[in-house]
């Protein structure tokens, strides 16, 4: 871990428990006893398939989950404080101000039917009410310059269908700066992007991570932008966290068999391999998830025991996590 | 503005085949000369009032002058009026025009919140209340609405009159009865169009800039979600205008529905023509209104 652990962290999520339910059948148990802490200034990104629960997770701290999704265990403690048992109306005063949030699509997350400087304003107004139009305006195409758009004052008088999908992304980073929030969650905002825009953006939140000390969750499935952008890395798979460790460690010594296989699947420019390998399934049905290791089907160093035991997270070293009873540390099994 | 004016000019070319199809079809079912002459005329008779008509002429050289006629402003005059026909349209045409107003009005009013209100509270028992009541809405036939709302509202509580226009008053009843439908139809594109926008990434973003849930449903939800709204009343408001007919009917409201269904009932062609035809153009003028309303609400539909 950081050197910052004598302090109180930013943002401690513990045992967060999220649950999905529709009319009439069971309750679906997305996001399953979650556990992390982010401190000031770090990167943590989240990574996993689509339906582990990540976006789930970002969604629960920013108190913004859809109709039928629900907290129904755990805490999440921003600056010291359980935000879960705050009203609705403090948790909103908590968005935009001290939290905000940058979605995947930069082609739907923009009203289109408003102009970009009407857009940032909405926002900056909502933390700063007594500005005059005019300042509010100034602030709008600063906050633009800021986020590297060129021409700012000509794009803030645009609509968002006449911007490119990496410079929606950047208004996107505007407006969730116009709060100058402490913390920046970022669900899977490269990933609808082009290999190039992708890498300014994510320089770009690198640097306001770097400049104003915002605390970033990155949430993404690619292995190759963690690789990137991140401080510490927490690996989702089916709702629970099955690995957590300091980017290098990450990288490094992958421990949990599902970890080894993202990056196995992650193409490389200096590797031999001429093939990329796939990990062969798909991810389990939440509401019917297997007994034992959730990933145990799917697994090539998969035991009997697996079958059973339903892994625990432990900790395997100083800021390494993982939740798999033979992790690789402990003696490589043999694929199945 | 070249696209409207290109607009305007396509114009024309609809209104041609409008008044060739008009003309047609009265070319093929009146028989004006046997409505103006009594029944025991002799066929020297016929040919005599057929010829003094220019009913003989063959039927391009009718067409040319029946248009050459309405390009001059005549539509012809009504047999059983004795006046010109466009007159007659044009003198009850404001107190159809006010009805469907009205009638609209009372759609919206009523069909906004309720949509609104529905999707807002999907799948609970407002949701379903909401939904059954507009069923119900659009399957009442609206001259039965009419009778019913005389009945209660007129004859068993005697709070609103009956028939004529004389006051607003007078509107109160004829507009609810013929919106009931549209409101109905309206109830339920206005709940899906919210549904749909909801879900919309947009509003979470609005959400995580900390806006308050009252403006985002009522700035980024509503306003997103007019769109098709828009399209249904421009495609809803000439079908508006055919039920005034029928709701003319049941409250004596001195409108073209009424001259309409006594000129058919007569024969009087001239009348029938200039009312189908001044529907049409009613018509093709809510499209233009409506395209335009549309390029305003929604940017990303260009003018050229």
């Amino acid at each position: 871990m950081t050197n910052n652990e004598q302090h109180t962290p930013l943002l401690s999520v513990d045992h967060l428990v999220t649950e999905f339910s529709a009319k009439g059948n069971k309750s679906i148990t997305v996001v399953d006893d979650v556990s992390f802490t982010v401190n000031p200034g770090e990167i943590v990104a989240i990574v996993g398939e689509s339906g582990s629960g990540k976006s789930i997770t970002s969604q629960s701290i920013m108190g913004l989950l859809k109709s039928g999704g629900s907290i129904t265990n755990g805490s999440i403690h921003y600056q010291g404080s359980n935000i879960l048992t705050l009203s609705k109306k403090e948790r909103r005063q908590l968005r935009g101000k001290e939290m905000s949030m940058i979605f995947q699509e930069p082609m739907s997350s923009l009203n289109p039917m408003l102009r970009i400087k009407s857009q940032i304003a909405e926002a900056l107004r909502i933390n700063q009410p007594s500005k005059s139009k005019r300042e509010t305006m100034d602030n709008a195409i600063d906050l633009l310059k800021q986020v590297e758009i060129p021409d700012a004052e000509a794009v803030a008088n645009r609509f968002p269908h006449q911007l490119s999908g990496g410079m929606r992304q950047r208004v996107m980073i505007a407006i969730a700066l116009a709060g100058d929030p402490k913390l920046l969650i970022a669900d899977e905002p490269t990933t609808a992007l082009d290999v190039t825009t992708q890498a300014q953006i994510l320089a770009l939140i690198k640097d306001l991570n770097k400049r104003n000390g915002t605390g970033v969750i990155f949430i993404t499935h690619d292995l190759s932008v963690v690789a990137d952008i991140a401080d510490r890395v927490l690996v989702m798979y089916a709702g629970k966290i099955v690995e957590s460790a300091t980017v290098y460690d990450l990288f490094e010594h992958p421990q949990h068999p599902y970890t080894i296989g993202l990056m196995k699947a992650m193409p490389t420019l200096d590797s031999q391999v001429e093939e990329l390998e796939p990990i062969s399934g798909n991810a389990p049905n939440l509401a019917n998830k297997p007994e034992g290791c959730a990933f145990y089907p799917r697994c090539p160093f998969a035991t009997e025991a697996c079958l059973t035991a339903v892994p625990e997270l432990r900790t395997l070293e100083k800021g390494h996590d993982v939740r798999c009873i033979h992790p690789v540390k402990e003696g490589v099994l043999h694929e199945k | 503005m070249g696209y409207l004016k290109r607009s305007l000019l396509q114009i024309i070319p609809s209104l041609l085949i409008l008044t060739l199809i008009v003309f047609a079809l009265v070319y093929v079912a009146g028989d004006p000369v046997s409505q103006m002459l009594p029944e025991n005329a002799t066929a020297e008779d016929r040919a005599i009032l057929t010829e003094a008509l220019g009913l003989d002429e063959p039927f391009h050289i009718q067409y040319l002058q029946y248009l050459g006629d309405m390009i001059r402003g005549d539509f012809g005059t009504s047999y059983q009026y004795q006046e010109p026909a466009l007159e007659l349209v044009t003198e009850r045409l404001a107190a159809t025009l006010t009805l469907s107003l009205m009638a609209l009005s009372v759609a919206i009013f009523i069909s906004i919140p309720l949509g609104i209100l529905a999707a807002l509270k999907r799948n609970t028992v407002i949701d379903f209340l909401v939904s059954g009541i507009s069923v119900v809405g659009k399957a009442m036939p609206n001259f039965w609405i009419g009778i019913m709302l005389i009945l209660f509202f007129a004859v068993m509580f005697p709070i609103f009159p009956v028939s004529g226009a004389d006051s607003p008053l007078h509107f109160v009843l004829p507009s609810i009865t013929l919106g009931v439908a549209l409101a109905a139809e309206m109830t339920r594109l206005v709940r899906a169009s919210v549904l749909e926008v909801i879900e919309q990434e947009y509003v979470q973003t609005a959400r995580s800039k900390g806006q308050m849930e009252s403006i985002v449903i009522g700035k980024h939800v509503f306003l997103n979600s007019l769109i098709p709204v828009v399209t249904i009343i421009g495609l809803q408001f000439p079908q508006l205008i055919g039920g005034a007919i029928v709701v003319e009917t049941v409250f004596s409201w001195p409108g073209i529905g009424r001259l309409l269904l006594t000129a058919i009932e007569t024969s009087d062609m001239a009348v029938v023509q200039a009312i189908v035809f001044v529907i049409a153009l009613i018509t093709i003028v809510v499209n233009l209104v409506t395209d335009i309303i549309y390029r305003v609400l929604d940017p990303r539909i260009k003018y050229n």
